[in-house]
């Protein structure tokens, strides 16, 4: 079909509209729908309600996550141990009632498939290219890194996703983050996002699908991939998206929900015609040079607020605009930091290595490449390493990661949200600062009045390492 | 839901950029699994500030809140959305919003209205002693001193909003074109179909 060149977004938007409405709105349908247990038991209860089913139960996958204490699961005798906080254990039993009653797949807490939902879908072979995917959480977006449309939505729309396998959508603005040269040594796709967060702002990209292109995300590893598209709703877009490649497909074959066989093959040949043609255009380009992106770290309350680690805490007149010099202002006095400040001389007290951004197997390797050998400052009161899936804790043992990092004064834990959003017993203390690789730097994220600092799975472990925000090229230089 | 027309009273002038849903609700208070009560935890961190604008009296039970740019950011949690409701919100007014939020308010019968900056300042300078009104039909903000300011709402969310619409039910009216659509993609990419095998 000769048509007008189009962007691996609209070529994903085109081939799922079911319905366009002649307001431009389209009836889109939706391939994959990830469930947990925090935004579904309402939209159940609402399919109750209007007694409706669940219209193709088979393309929805449920895994508990948020809740999930990341302590042991089994007692010795391999009973399953009880949730000790009730409404958690609630809400949890919720979920596998509820996943019982409509016929859906679900993952139990003790399964070693179970994790976090954006690390669990694209291990699975659940999250796929080309597919539209959606889940009640932000940070789906995530699984634009194997080339999905891959966006969070609230309660109501997983209640309209369960009931028609479909979403009522206005098309997205196109923004196209192009990244031209090559990352620096030492620098990771963390430090990228951060830095592209800082650039584009928290609002930036609202309206819009990103997608990101350019030599460094062709050469990028996919689970760099799926952290940088992972935070694309920090910068206020539902999703980004990475052209899917050769990379990407072997990373997929043969995993258990894949197709396999002639299956396999077709959806290779559609996969193929994905990328964003020549001559396409977008409604905005971003383009940053890659030499430019140092290790970087957030000092405020936004992800936006982020610096090079041999920066200083900006002063709040430094800003041109009066909001964010109030907002600037507000962010400093919460996070106990005076302006002018080297960041190098922060001290941290925690150090959370996990969440859906960076609790993948490289992440893991690349804090623990900072390790060995090495042990937390004796500043460090709480360090804790959270493999996203069972699967990434199986493998991380079998490459001997877990003794690396207990060794150096880490708890190895089992997979969940963990320390990142403060909705199961990973917290962090009231006044006290965190190291975190998760994606959220907000007021009370942590825990109330915690002050986290974003970065890096390698820049954490340095962080542990020495007590403070460092450079963690410095370490990397010097040996253990 | 409940149909949507005129909302007219105080209106809380919280005015702070990039208020996200972590700030509208904390995560503890998603451990329910029903839609109410979450009121109590609305905006837990800035209520437990001295002197607050939630505690002055005159915005008890207010169906309106200002905002600054960018309001409900972050998280996709329709609890913040739950919990303005629960609230007794109607409208929040800001410069922008975040993308979900927008849209989880608009399902639970809040308007979200976007009006330029200028014109949030100066709303949010007469709402410190007077109540303004919010119109729907004629899509207009207006204040006891002729200030009028339009804003746009999507002509669908507008008839939803009015007539008070299930929009499920709306899209199920639409069920022969979506078993069209599958029945075409089972054909073409079988592939796409149920995901086989379990998980490992």
């Amino acid at each position: 079909m000769a048509s007008r060149p189009r962007t691996l977004y609209e070529k994903i938007w085109d081939s799922h509209v079911v319905e366009r409405r002649a307001d431009g709105t389209c009836l889109v349908y939706i391939d994959r729908h990830l469930v947990h247990e925090v935004t579904s038991p309402q939209a159940f209860e609402g399919l109750r309600i209007a007694r409706r089913r669940v219209r193709r139960p088979e393309l929805t996958l449920a895994v508990p996550d948020h809740n999930l204490p990341t302590t042991a699961r089994l007692a010795p005798d391999g009973t399953e141990l009880p949730i000790a906080d009730p409404e958690s254990a609630a809400q949890l039993a919720a979920l596998a009632r509820n996943t019982a009653e409509f016929g859906i797949a679900y993952i139990p807490a003790t399964a070693a498939a179970q994790g976090i939902v954006h690390v669990v879908g694209p291990e699975q072979g659940f999250s796929l290219p080309g597919t539209t995917i959606v889940c009640g959480d932000s940070h789906t977006a995530a699984h634009g890194g194997i080339g999905a449309l891959a966006f969070g939505i609230g309660t109501s729309e997983v209640e309209h996703v369960l009931a028609t396998q479909t979403l009522l959508l206005a098309p997205s603005k196109t923004m196209e983050v192009r990244v031209e040269g090559a990352l620096g040594p030492g620098i990771t796709p963390k430090d990228l996002i951060l830095h592209i967060v800082g650039r584009i702002g928290t609002a930036g990209g609202t309206g819009h699908v990103i997608e990101y292109r350019g030599r460094v995300f062709e050469e990028m590893s996919v689970e760099g991939r799926l952290t940088v598209c992972n935070m694309s709703i920090e910068a206020g877009a539902r999703a980004g998206l990475v052209a899917p490649d050769d990379r990407v497909f072997a990373w997929l074959k043969g995993r258990p929900m894949a197709p396999s066989g002639a299956d396999w093959d077709a959806a290779l040949e559609w996969w193929r015609t994905l990328a964003t043609d020549p001559g396409a255009t977008f409604d905005r380009t971003v383009t940053i040079d890659a030499a430019g992106v140092e290790p970087t770290v957030t000092w405020g309350t936004s992800p936006e607020d982020v610096a090079p680690i041999g920066g200083t805490v900006p002063s709040p007149e430094s800003f041109g605009d009066p909001a964010k010099q109030a907002a600037a202002r507000k962010s400093l006095a919460y996070m106990g930091l005076e302006p002018g400040t080297a960041l190098t001389d922060v001290a941290v007290e925690n150090v959370f290595i996990g969440s859906c951004t960076n609790s993948r197997i490289e992440d893991l390797r690349a804090a623990a490449a900072v390790l060995e050998g090495r042990t937390k400052a004796p500043g460090v009161k709480w360090a804790i390493a959270v493999p996203g899936s069972g699967l990434v804790k199986r493998q991380a043992e079998a490459e001997g990661l877990d003794r690396i990092f207990t060794a150096a004064g880490f708890e190895w834990r089992e997979p969940g949200c963990s320390a990142c959003l403060a909705m199961n017993p990973d917290k962090v203390p009231p006044g006290e600062r965190c190291a975190s690789t998760s994606n959220r730097n907000f007021v009370g994220r942590q825990g109330p009045g915690a002050r986290t600092h974003l970065m890096s799975p390698a820049m954490a472990a340095a962080a542990a390492v020495t007590g403070r925000l460092t450079d963690v090229r410095e370490l990397l230089r010097e040996p253990a | 839901m409940e149909p949507v027309s005129t909302i007219e009273g105080r209106a809380i002038p919280l005015g702070l950029a990039n208020i996200d849903t972590d700030v509208i609700i904390p995560a503890h208070w998603l451990k329910t699994i029903t839609r109410e009560g979450l009121g109590r935890g609305a905006f837990e961190t800035l209520r437990a500030e001295p002197g607050n604008v939630f505690a002055a009296p005159e915005f008890a039970g207010a169906p309106i809140l200002i905002a600054g740019d960018n309001f409900g950011c972050g998280s996709s949690r329709e609890h913040a959305a739950w919990a303005l409701a629960d609230l007794g919100i109607a409208a929040v007014i800001a410069p922008s919003f975040g993308d979900i939020f927008a849209g989880n308010a608009f399902k639970n019968g809040i308007l979200a209205v976007a009006l330029p900056r200028q014109a949030v300042d100066r709303l949010l300078e007469v709402a410190r002693d007077h109540p303004i009104t919010v119109d729907l039909d004629s899509q207009t903000v207006t204040t006891p001193f002729q200030d009028r300011f339009a804003f746009e709402v999507d002509p669908f969310r507008k008839h939803c909003l009015a007539n008070g619409l299930d929009e499920i039910g709306l899209t199920l009216a639409s069920e022969a074109a979506i078993e069209t659509y599958e029945n075409s993609r089972a054909e073409h990419m079988r592939w796409l179909g149920p995901a086989r095998g379990g998980a490992a």
